[in-house]
C-alpha cells in the first residue's frame, strides 16, 4: 500500500483501473493526486463538452418546440409533435434509407477493393511505392474538388469522360447524376474511401510476421488456405477498425450530395445530413430539423455503441498482447 | 485471436533493426516473401502489372483534372475529349486574379490556428490518459471517440444560433473553435498511442531525478513523441483544410475558406471547367503533397493511432 507513489510506472499505465488505493491517513493527499492527474485532461475535456454536448442539448430543446423562421407567429412547446411529423414524412424515411444504403454500399465496396489492393501492394514489384502513392491520392483530394470532378469532368452527359469511354463500346450516353444519382454518389465515395481502407489493411498485412506464412507454405498450404486461415483472422482487427471508422465518416457524407445531385432529382438521393440541412437552412423549419437531428443521433448512438464496444475490445486486446 | 507478436517496443516496421524476428529482412515490406515466389515469377509479374493498372485507374480522374487545368475552356468541354493540346497557364492566372488569395489565407489561418490549439489541448490530455492516467481513462476515451459519431448536422442549427447571438457568424474564430473540437478527439487518441510507447524506465528515471512535470514533459517526453506530434498535426491539417460543411453554413464574404471558393467558381459564373480544374488543383495541392510525403504517419493518423 505504500507504493502508491509509484505513479507512472509501466504497470499502472494503460490499465483501466490504475491501482491507487489511498493510504488511510492521506485522503486529502490522494484527492490532490487525483486532481493533479485530472488537471492536464480538463482543458480538452471541457472544450469538447462545450462544443459538442451543449449544442446537442439545445438541439433537443429545439426539437420539442415549434419554430419556423418563415412563420411569424412565434414558437411554443409542442412536446413530441415534431417527432410524430417527421415519422409521417416519407421524404425523411427515404433519406434515412438512402443514408443506410449509401453507407453500406460504400463501406462494403471500398472494403473489398481496399482489401484486394492491399493484397496486391503487400508484395514486391517494380514501382510499388509509386503505385501506393497514386492510390492514396483520391483520399487526399479535397472532397469538394473530388465531388465536382466526378459530377462534371467524369459524369457530365455531353463531355464527361465516362460517357466517352462507354460510347467506345457502343453504350449510349447516360445522364449519370440524374438517372442514377445514388449510384453516382456511391462511385465518388468509393473512389475517395477505398484508399483509406487500403492503407489500414495494408498496415495490417505488413504487421504479419513472416515466419507464420513461411511455415504455412512449408506445410503445403495453398495460397488460398494461407489467406483464409492465417491472414484473414490476423486482419480481423484491421477490418473492424476500417469498417467502423469508414462508416463514421461516410454516414455523415454531405459534400458529395450537396455538390453532385443536391439531393435530387427531387429528393431521390438525399441522405439524412443533406435533408436535415435542407429543412433547417432552406426550409427554416428549426423544430423539425432538430427532431430529425435527434433521431439521427439516437440511431447513430445505438448502432455505433455496439460497434464501438467491439472495436474497443479489439484495441485493448491488441495493446495487451 | 491476435497472436501477433508485434507489440514489441519497436512496433514501427521500418526502422526495426532489433532483429527480433529473424526472418524479417531489413526491407520491411518483405515478410517472408509470399509462398507464390516458389512457383516462378510469372504470376508475380502479372500481379505487379495488375497493381499498376488499378493504381492508374484510381489516379486517372486526378490526372484528368490536372490535364484539364492546363487547357483552354473550349478544349476542356469538348466531345470527344481533347487529349493533345498546347498547355497554358491562363487558368491558373485567372484563378489567382479572381481573388482566391483571401480564401487561401482564410484556410491557412483556420487550419494552422486550429491545429495548434488541438495540439496544445490534446498533448496534456493524452498524457493524463496514458502516462499518469486518471481513474476513468477508458470512459474518457470512449467519450472522446463517441463525439466523433455525433452527426455534425444535428448540432449545426444551435451552433448557428449561438454564433449569431455572439456576433461570430462569418468569423474565422468560429471556424477555428469548431475545427479544434472536430479534431481534438482524434488527436487525443493518437497522442495517447504515442505516449504509451514511451518506455517506462525513461519516465522513472525522470521522476527519480525529481524533475517537475513541465520539465519532464519538455525535456524527456516531447522529444520522444515528436514524430507523433507531427503525425497528429498532419491529420488535423488534412481534416481542417478540407472541411466544407461548417464553412458553408457559418461563413460568408469575410471568413470563407477554399472549399467555398471552389464551390462559388462553379455556381456563380456558369461553368468554366478548365478554370474550375485549376482551382481544384490549387485547393488540393497542399494536402496531397503533405499526404504523399508523410504516408506512414497518415496510416497511423487515420486509424487514430491504433494501427502502427
Amino acid at each position: 500500500m505504500t507504493t502508491a507513489a509509484a505513479t507512472g510506472t509501466p504497470q499502472s499505465r494503460g490499465s483501466s483501473q490504475p491501482r491507487r488505493t489511498a493510504p488511510p491517513r492521506g485522503a486529502a493527499q490522494s484527492r490532490a493526486d487525483g486532481w493533479s492527474r485530472r488537471l492536464p485532461l480538463l482543458p480538452a475535456f471541457v472544450f469538447v463538452v462545450i462544443c459538442t454536448q451543449i449544442p446537442f442539448l439545445l438541439t433537443i430543446w429545439y426539437s420539442l418546440r415549434s419554430r419556423n423562421l418563415l412563420r411569424p407567429e412565434g414558437e411554443e412547446f409542442v412536446g413530441l409533435q415534431n417527432f410524430l411529423d417527421i415519422f409521417r414524412d416519407s421524404t425523411f424515411r427515404g433519406a434515412a434509407l438512402n443514408s443506410i444504403l449509401i453507407t453500406l454500399a460504400c463501406v462494403a465496396v471500398a472494403l473489398l477493393l481496399g482489401l484486394g489492393l492491399a493484397l496486391l501492394l503487400d508484395r514486391k514489384f517494380l514501382g510499388r511505392g509509386i503505385v501506393r502513392t497514386l492510390l492514396i491520392t483520391p483520399f487526399l483530394i479535397m472532397p469538394v474538388a473530388g465531388a465536382m470532378l466526378w459530377s462534371i469532368s467524369m459524369f457530365d452527359p455531353t463531355y464527361g469522360l465516362v460517357n466517352w469511354l462507354i460510347s467506345l463500346v457502343g453504350v449510349g450516353p447516360v445522364d449519370w447524376t440524374s438517372q442514377l444519382p445514388v449510384f453516382s454518389i456511391v462511385v465518388a465515395l468509393v473512389w475517395q474511401w477505398t484508399p483509406f481502407m487500403m492503407l489500414l489493411l495494408l498496415a495490417g498485412l505488413q504487421s504479419q510476421t513472416g515466419d507464420v506464412l513461411e511455415a504455412a507454405s512449408m506445410d503445403g498450404a495453398s495460397p488460398w488456405q494461407t489467406f483464409r486461415h492465417i491472414t484473414l483472422p490476423h486482419l480481423r482487427f484491421y477490418i473492424e477498425l476500417s469498417v467502423l471508422l469508414g462508416a463514421i465518416y461516410v454516414v455523415n457524407t454531405f459534400d458529395q450530395i450537396y455538390l453532385m445531385t443536391a439531393g435530387g432529382p427531387g429528393t431521390a438521393s438525399a441522405n439524412l445530413p443533406f435533408y436535415i440541412y435542407q429543412r433547417a437552412f432552406l426550409g427554416f423549419d428549426i423544430g423539425q430539423s432538430a427532431a430529425m437531428g435527434v433521431v439521427t443521433v439516437v440511431a447513430t448512438i445505438i448502432i455505433s455503441t455496439l460497434a464501438l464496444r467491439l472495436i474497443f475490445r479489439s484495441i485493448n486486446a491488441k495493446e495487451q498482447s | 485471436m491476435s497472436t501477433v507478436a508485434d507489440a514489441s517496443p519497436a512496433p514501427s516496421p521500418r526502422p526495426s533493426p532489433a532483429g527480433s524476428a529473424a526472418t524479417r529482412t531489413s526491407a520491411p515490406d518483405a515478410p517472408a516473401i509470399r509462398p507464390k515466389r516458389a512457383r516462378g515469377t510469372t504470376t508475380g509479374h502479372l500481379l505487379g502489372i495488375l497493381a499498376w493498372i488499378v493504381g492508374l485507374i484510381f489516379f486517372a480522374p486526378v490526372a484528368w483534372m490536372v490535364l484539364t487545368s492546363f487547357k483552354q475552356e473550349s478544349q476542356a468541354a469538348s466531345n470527344p475529349p481533347t487529349f493533345l493540346f498546347t498547355p497554358t497557364l491562363d487558368q491558373y492566372k485567372a484563378v489567382l486574379a479572381s481573388g482566391a488569395g483571401s480564401y487561401l489565407l482564410n484556410s491557412v489561418i483556420a487550419t494552422a490556428c486550429s491545429t495548434l490549439l488541438v495540439l496544445v489541448l490534446a498533448i496534456p490530455a493524452a498524457y493524463a490518459l496514458s502516462i499518469r492516467p486518471v481513474k476513468k481513462t477508458q470512459d474518457v476515451l470512449f467519450f472522446f471517440i463517441s463525439t466523433k459519431m455525433l452527426p455534425v448536422v444535428a448540432v449545426i442549427m444551435p451552433i448557428y444560433v449561438i454564433a449569431g447571438q455572439l456576433r461570430m457568424l462569418d468569423n474565422l474564430l468560429t471556424l477555428i473553435v469548431l475545427y479544434t473540437a472536430m479534431n481534438l478527439p482524434i488527436a487525443v487518441w493518437m497522442m495517447r498511442s504515442f505516449f504509451l510507447e514511451v518506455p517506462g524506465e525513461v519516465l522513472e528515471a525522470a521522476s527519480i531525478d525529481g524533475a517537475s512535470l513541465m520539465r519532464t514533459m519538455r525535456t524527456v517526453l516531447l522529444p520522444m513523441v515528436a514524430p507523433g506530434v507531427a503525425a497528429t498535426a498532419l491529420i488535423c491539417v488534412i481534416f481542417a483544410w478540407n472541411e466544407f460543411f461548417f464553412a458553408l453554413n457559418l461563413t460568408a464574404a469575410n471568413a470563407a475558406t477554399v472549399p467555398i471558393y471552389l464551390m462559388s467558381t462553379m455556381t456563380s459564373e456558369g461553368l468554366f471547367l478548365a478554370r474550375l480544374s485549376a482551382a481544384s488543383v490549387i485547393a488540393s495541392l497542399p494536402v496531397v503533397l503533405a499526404g504523399w510525403i508523410a504516408q506512414k504517419q497518415l496510416v497511423r493518423g487515420l486509424s487514430m493511432g491504433a494501427v502502427k
